[in-house]
Order: structure tokens, then C-alpha cells, then sequence
């Protein structure tokens, strides 16, 4: 579970972090009035800080599924397989779908709508392209023969890979309806908003592929090595 | 000496939030059933989880009917009683307690609490709601289900979870189970995210994190765990779904039944555990928060005055959750582990006890030449305070390594379990009932029903669990159908069963009276007022009782004060409302 304690230590310094701002030592039964409200200034979108929390929650079950994938990598059954050469290519799609979604996110705050609306669609279609390239991917490992049951390898990749798939799709679906809203008419405050929730979205699912990749393809087991030569 | 007034003439903050656009409703449909009010959410979850929460009453006396009296009931066969056991416990911790706290008692009164007209997305919020009716009615379907539901007790242990030993196993109900389970926490997901983010930025102008009522602590930093914590049980989930339909082996070894080989091997059912607990312990502090908050809400109000300690309650609140998160291994001290990890786990343990005694005392330092009046809300406050230390005492010896193995496959953890998070929360939830129903039906309830609905809950409650203690350290072993021929367990055990079986269908039966109470007064109840506790915190400020849709008319409150000026020396009454402006202090002796 050590994947997860790191993960939960990340999220324990934030709420420090915050709390550290909250004067949690006044004595509010001595204050009466508004000398001590401290909030002011530009409100932060409660949109925002909403999917701040969901990606906590989403990070946290990606955290314990990989720690889950270490634990059961300890028993004598396991057998990576090898990966597919088109998961490179998935990547770049992958990331070429964030890096659109930057630009949109920059053009939109320019006030080039055109720009933004091109960028918008750039991202969806290579967000699909990556779920297609997934697809095929799946495919390619079943068809040389290596199906989800045979080694817990390969059950992991395709339950974390199809967990990211599933996301993704979610991804699709927000993206999809920040088009709808803003194929006609003017950017307002409000589209560029979701535009930049759709790119912070997208990018952490980037991030979230690049460390399940990084762990599918057995890199990850030799830091881990490391480590516990460090430790032991 | 610090100048309370000074802050009086100053200007308002400017305002925190934008005052929302809301949702309004356009037809009766859209006003009471898929309704975007927090209010009425609160409600349907609340109605919702205590009918399920009554299947799980009635699931009880049946297994207390085997216990007591073993055979006599033909229908309670082993495999009906397994599958009794673990719908019992799934239902209550899961779809009873962590919905009606969180998705009951936090919808209704996050937003009324820190002065918001509704939670922030109140679309999620709503079909939060509908998605947690899905996962009941999916578990309740198991019941219909061809073999049954599962019987592989609550914790759902593989491997023999999925196997034909176990009812369920190679049927429909361990596949329900777990189906339920993952749709709850995505419908608890898209509710919490409401609670916490409408805790974070919804707040009404003044209303900083050290004026919340501890109440809206609690249900946050409970809100906040479980976020973290359900996925834990999420994953476990899908993956035990995976070697249940798919034939992986995440968590199934090598195994032979009825003398053929599985296709199953290698895999690890400790990991299962792990992830289990990594949600189950801190489950339990998903539940025992609120109630802490909830129950310091209603000692204050009812003994007319402030919180002893509010500063170390909050801090103690966000300790207790940290904590939480790191002991879970305690669970497992018989499946083995590294002695090491034993008392690192046993340590952690331990110390959950410091901030957890340090609310127990301020609640009684807060009792303290209060104004104590015995109101319903006041005696069951009263009755969890006892009932929770004596449930977290016993807590203490299980957390020791050497006291828990021999322990732990006895009733001894069953008493300890439900002293601490069965009777203590629930305990909680009816005190909040009877404090809240006045502010959302505009009615009391009758308070000669409360008075019996109380005592015999109260008092029955321990004839159950108390010697039960006992019945587990006479080595009464949990989990069996009949104890059969059993040498070392002393006749007179026989007797005792049968008087805690009766006792059990009592307690049961005095529940009825309370769901009479709850229906009869909403017609016939005394008329409440809009503040019938002379409370101070916000729900009970607004202008109309019900609250409307928006909850407070034209103007959004703004907050002067702490959530606790009761009996504030100088001020005409005896409580001070928290969206009251003037001055509340002539001088400042009473500060501690």
C-alpha cells in the first residue's frame, strides 16, 4: 500500500496547506463582526474546486489500483507481457489531445474564438482516436494470445487500462458538450471556464496514462528495486 | 483582553459567493421527486435509508431468533442464516448509516448551516440520490435473486466469497453485492463532492471555518475520508467482479472444490483485505464523525451553553480523520503479518484514543453546571456519550495484537463492534431527528412516544450488547449457526442467548413506535415555531419553518458570531443567534 501512503501524503500536505490558512487557532467566541473574515478578493469558481476534489478522488483509485498491481506482482505467477508497439502512438495521440486543449485554454482567454472552437475539435477527435488506438491495442494482445485471464499481468492491464478508457470516456462527454455550448455565439465567461476544466481534466488523464505506461512497460519495477535496495 | 466590538462598525466583506441562479422547479414532478433541493434530497435519502435500514432491523431478529433459541425456526437453515448475518451488517454500516449521515443529515443542513441557498451542483446532488435508490434496489433485488444473496459475510472475504460453499457465491448474489456497492460510491461520489465543495465555497459572508458548527465539521472531514476511502472499496469490487465473471485471479489462489481443480491461482486474498479495510476502518470514523459533531451540536444546545473546547473539538475532528487512515491493518492481526507491522498498526491504534477522549471530555466539561435541560435530543446525547466509551474502551483492548487474536473470532467483537458503531451513531441519529424534525415539518414530535421510544431503545440496547461481552468471553465463537455439542461454553450461556434474542425483538419492536411518531406527528405534532431549542446556528434563522426552495427569502444571512453564544453573560436572552449583530459581551470574564 505504499503507493497509496505516498499518494494520501500528497493529499495530506494540501489540506495542511489549507487548513494552515484557515486560522484554526483564533478564538472565535471572542470575535464578534467581520474583523477577522480573512476571504476576500476574486472568488475562486466553486466548479474548479470541485473537480480539484474529484481528480482527488480519481487519483486515489488509481493510486490503489497500482498498489494493488505491486502487492500482486510479489507472487511466483506474474509474467508481464509484452506491449504493443501502437501504445507509443497512443501516447502521443493521448498527449497531443492535452496539448491542444493548452491551446484552446490560451486562445480562449485571447478572445480568438475560432482559434479555441478548432482547438476544442482537435482535442475530441484525438481523444477518440486514443480510445480507437486502445481498441486496437486490446486487440492486438488477445489476438497473439494474451487474454485477461491467463496471467494477472494481463488482468491488470486491461481492468487499468479499461478504468483509464472509462475516464476517458467521461472526458469525451464533457468535451462533447463544451462544444455544443460553444459552437454558436461568443466565448462568454462561462465557456472559457469549462474550457479550462475540460484541459485540467485532460491533462491529468495524460499524467495518469504516462505513470500506468511507465508501470506496464517495467520501469516502474526497477525504481522499485532501487528503493528497496535504499531501504533494506 | 481582546475588543469584541471592534469589529461591529466595520464594513461588510464583500460577498464570497455570487448569489447562484437556482434551479426552479416547474412542476410537481420536478418539485418533489427528481427535485434539485438539497432539502428535499435529504429527505428521499433519509426515507430512503431507513426503510432498507428496517429490512436490515427485521434481518436481526431473525438471526437473534436462531441465536437464542437454535433450531426452532425451520426457515433460519445455515445458508438463510449467512446470508442474514451479511445483509444485516452491509445494509446497516453502507446503505443506513453512511446514507443517512452523509446524504440525509448532510444535505439537509450543510446548506442551512453555512447559509447557502442549496449545494453547488445541485443537478449532481439529485442524481446522487437516485443512483444511491439504484444500488439499494439492485441489493434488494439479490433477495430475489435465484440461491439467494450472498452469505459471504460483510466483509465479502475471497475466496470464498466466490465459491459454491458459500450462498451466493457461484449465483447471483455475491454479483449483486458487489454491482450495489460500486454503484453506491459513484452516486456518493457525485454527493460528496456537493457536501465538501459546498462547505469550501458556498459559506455565507462572515460564516469562517472556525464559526462552523461542529455539526458541518464533521460531516466535511467525513465527506473528505470517504472520497479517499471509497475507491479502496471500489477497486476491490470490480476486481473481485473480474475473477467472479472473468476467471482472473486477482484475489483467488489455487484452489480444489468438491475434488476439482478451479481454473483459479496465484492470487491473493490478503490483498482483498487490504483494500477492504483501507475503506473499513476509516468507514468507521465515516460514521462515528458526524455523530460527533452532531452530538456536540446537541449538548450545547440543550445544556445552554457553549462548546467546552471548540478550537481543540476541530482540531480533534481533523486528527481522528488523518489517524483513521492508517490504522486499518488492525482488522487483519489473524491473517498474520510481520510482527512489526502488528505493533506499528496496535500504536496507531492506540493513539486514536488521545483526540477521541479529548471530545469525550469536553462534551462532559460542557455538561459541566450547564443548564442541563432533559430534552429527547438531550437524553439520547446523553446515551451516546456512555454508549461510546464504553464501546471505544473494549475498542482498546482489541487494538492490542495479543488481546485481539484470541478475541476476534468471538461475540466479544460482535458487542464491541455494535456498542461502538452500531447503537452509539444510531443513538446520534435519533437524537438529531428529534432535535431537526421541528425545523423540517414545522411540527414537534410527540414527546410521551420519544420519552418510551428512548428508554426502551436506551436501556434495551444494553441488555443486548452488555452481556453479549460476556457471552464472548465465555468463548462463544461469532459467525456460527448453533453451537452444537460445545464442552467449554457453560449451559447457563443457553439462557442468556435467549434473554438477549428477547430483548433484541423488543428494542425492534419499540422502532415501530418511533417510525409511528415520525408520521403521526407530521399532521398531529405539536405546532414548532421557527426555533423551538432557542438554538443559534443558522437553520434555525430562517424566515419561513419548513424552509422554502432557496431557503432564506430575498437576503442571504450574514454571519457575527461563533455557532455556541448560549448564556452569554449581559445579553437579554440566553442565546444569541450566530447571523445576530450586536455586541453579545459586556465584558469578557466569560472567555476562557
Amino acid at each position: 500500500m505504499s503507493v497509496m501512503m505516498v499518494f494520501l501524503a500528497a493529499i495530506a500536505a494540501i489540506i495542511v496547506w489549507w487548513l494552515a490558512q484557515q486560522r484554526l487557532a483564533s478564538r472565535p467566541w471572542l470575535e464578534v463582526g467581520h474583523a477577522h473574515d480573512h476571504r476576500r478578493g476574486q472568488p475562486f469558481p466553486a466548479e474548479k474546486v470541485g473537480l480539484g476534489v474529484f481528480l482527488a478522488v480519481v487519483g486515489s483509485l488509481f493510486a490503489l489500483s497500482i498498489s494493488a498491481y505491486f502487492m500482486r506482482m510479489a507472487s511466483s505467477d506474474w509474467g508481464a507481457l509484452p506491449l504493443p508497439g501502437l501504445l507509443w502512438v497512443n501516447t502521443g495521440v493521448l498527449a497531443l489531445a492535452s496539448l491542444a486543449l493548452h491551446r484552446t485554454k490560451v486562445e480562449a482567454e485571447r478572445r480568438h474564438d475560432n482559434a479555441a472552437r478548432t482547438g476544442l475539435l482537435v482535442a475530441l477527435a484525438a481523444g477518440l482516436a486514443f480510445l480507437v488506438g486502445q481498441l486496437f491495442a486490446w486487440r492486438t494482445l488477445v489476438g497473439s494470445g494474451y487474454v485477461l485471464a491467463d496471467n494477472p499481468a494481463n488482468s491488470f492491464f486491461y481492468m487499468l487500462t479499461g478504468l483509464h478508457g472509462l475516464h476517458i470516456v467521461g472526458g469525451l462527454a464533457a468535451l462533447g458538450r463544451t462544444i455544443a455550448r460553444v459552437r454558436l455565439g461568443a466565448l462568454d465567461r462561462r465557456a472559457r471556464l469549462l474550457i479550462e476544466l475540460c484541459a485540467i481534466y485532460w491533462h491529468f488523464m495524460l499524467v495518469v496514462w504516462l505513470v500506468l505506461f511507465v508501470l506496464f512497460s517495467g520501469w516502474a519495477n526497477e525504481v522499485i528495486d532501487f528503493c528497496r535496495q535504499l531501504l533494506t | 483582553m481582546v475588543d469584541v466590538r471592534s469589529g461591529i462598525g466595520e464594513a461588510l466583506p464583500p460577498p464570497e459567493v455570487e448569489d447562484v441562479e437556482l434551479y426552479h422547479p416547474h412542476s410537481w414532478w420536478t418539485r418533489y421527486v427528481f427535485s434539485q433541493d438539497a432539502k428535499i434530497i435529504a429527505i428521499q435519502y433519509a426515507t430512503t435509508a431507513i426503510a432498507i435500514g428496517m429490512v436490515a432491523l427485521v434481518l436481526s431478529w431473525l438471526i437473534r431468533l436462531q441465536l437464542g433459541f437454535p433450531n426452532t425456526f425451520q426457515f433460519v437453515s445455515p445458508e438463510a442464516y449467512y446470508q442474514f448475518i451479511t445483509m444485516h451488517g452491509m445494509i446497516m454500516v453502507i446503505y443506513l448509516l453512511t446514507a443517512l449521515f452523509l446524504g440525509g443529515f448532510g444535505n439537509y443542513l450543510i446548506p442551512l448551516m453555512v447559509g447557502a441557498r442549496d449545494m453547488v451542483f445541485p443537478y449532481a446532488n439529485m442524481l446522487s440520490y437516485w443512483i444511491y435508490l439504484l444500488a439499494v434496489l439492485v441489493l434488494v433485488a439479490s433477495f430475489f435473486a435465484p440461491g439467494g444473496p450472498t452469505g459471504a459475510g460483510w466483509t465479502l472475504y475471497p475466496p470464498q466469497a466466490v465459491l459454491s460453499g458459500t450462498p451466493g457465491g457461484r449465483d447471483w448474489g455475491i454479483i449483486l453485492m458487489l454491482s450495489s456497492l460500486i454503484i453506491f460510491i459513484i452516486g456518493f461520489t457525485m454527493g460528496g463532492l456537493n457536501y465538501v465543495v459546498t462547505v469550501l465555497q458556498g459559506r455565507a459572508r462572515g460564516m469562517t471555518l472556525m464559526r462552523m458548527p461542529l455539526t458541518v465539521w464533521g460531516i466535511f472531514t467525513a465527506t473528505v475520508m470517504a472520497l479517499l476511502a471509497f475507491p479502496a472499496l471500489f477497486v476491490a469490487c470490480v476486481m473481485m467482479l473480474f475473477d467472479r465473471l472473468l476467471g482472473t485471479s486477482f484475489f483467488m489462489p489455487a484452489i480444489v472444490e468438491m475434488g476439482e481443480q478451479l481454473q483459479y491461482g496465484g492470487g491473493s486474498p490478503i490483498l482483498f483485505q487490504h483494500l477492504f479495510w483501507f475503506f473499513g476502518h476509516p468507514e468507521v470514523y465515516i460514521v462515528a464523525l458526524p455523530a460527533f459533531g452532531i452530538v456536540s451540536d446537541l449538548i450545547s444546545t440543550h445544556a445552554r451553553k457553549n462548546i467546552f473546547g471548540y478550537r481543540m473539538m476541530v482540531w480533534a475532528i481533523v486528527i481522528i480523520g488523518a489517524l483513521s487512515f492508517i490504522v486499518w491493518a488492525h482488522h487483519m492481526y489473524v491473517s498474520g503479518m510481520n510482527p512489526y507491522f502488528g505493533f506499528f498498526f496496535a500504536t496507531t491504534t492506540l493513539i486514536i484514543a488521545v483526540p477521541t477522549a479529548i471530545k469525550v471530555y469536553n462534551w462532559v466539561l460542557t455538561l459541566w453546571r450547564g443548564n442541563i435541560h432533559l430534552t429527547l435530543p438531550m437524553l439520547f446525547a446523553l446515551a451516546f456519550i456512555v454508549t461510546f466509551v464504553n464501546g471505544g474502551l473494549t475498542g482498546l483492548f482489541l487494538g492490542n495484537v495479543v488481546v485481539d487474536v484470541p478475541l476476534s473470532d468471538t461475540m466479544f467483537v460482535v458487542a464491541h463492534f455494535h456498542m461502538v458503531m452500531g447503537v452509539a451513531p444510531i443513538l446520534v441519529i435519533f437524537g438529531a431527528i428529534y432535535h431537526w424534525y421541528p425545523k423540517i415539518t414545522g411540527r414537534m414530535l410527540n414527546e410521551t412516544l420519544g420519552q418510551i421510544h428512548f428508554w426502551v431503545t436506551f436501556v434495551g440496547a444494553y441488555a443486548i450488547f452488555f452481556p453479549m461481552h460476556y457471552v464472548g468471553l465465555a468463548g462463544v465463537p461469532r459467525r456460527y449457526h448453533e453451537l452444537g455439542e460445545a464442552a467449554f461454553v457453560p449451559e447457563s450461556i443457553n439462557d442468556l442467548n435467549a434473554f438477549i434474542s428477547i430483548m433484541a425483538l423488543i428494542v425492534g419492536a419499540a422502532q415501530i413506535l418511533f417510525l409511528f411518531n415520525l408520521v403521526w406527528s407530521l399532521r398531529h405534532g405539536r405546532e414548532a415555531g421557527g426555533n423551538p431549542w432557542r438554538a443559534t446556528t443558522l437553520e434555525w434563522q430562517t424566515p419561513e419553518t419548513p424552509p422554502p426552495h432557496g431557503n432564506w427569502g430575498k437576503e442571504l444571512p450574514v454571519v457575527y458570531r461563533w455557532a455556541y453564544d448560549y448564556s452569554v453573560p449581559g445579553a437579554p436572552e440566553d442565546f444569541i443567534p450566530q447571523n445576530h449583530p450586536t455586541p453579545g459581551r459586556v465584558s469578557h470574564e466569560a472567555a476562557p
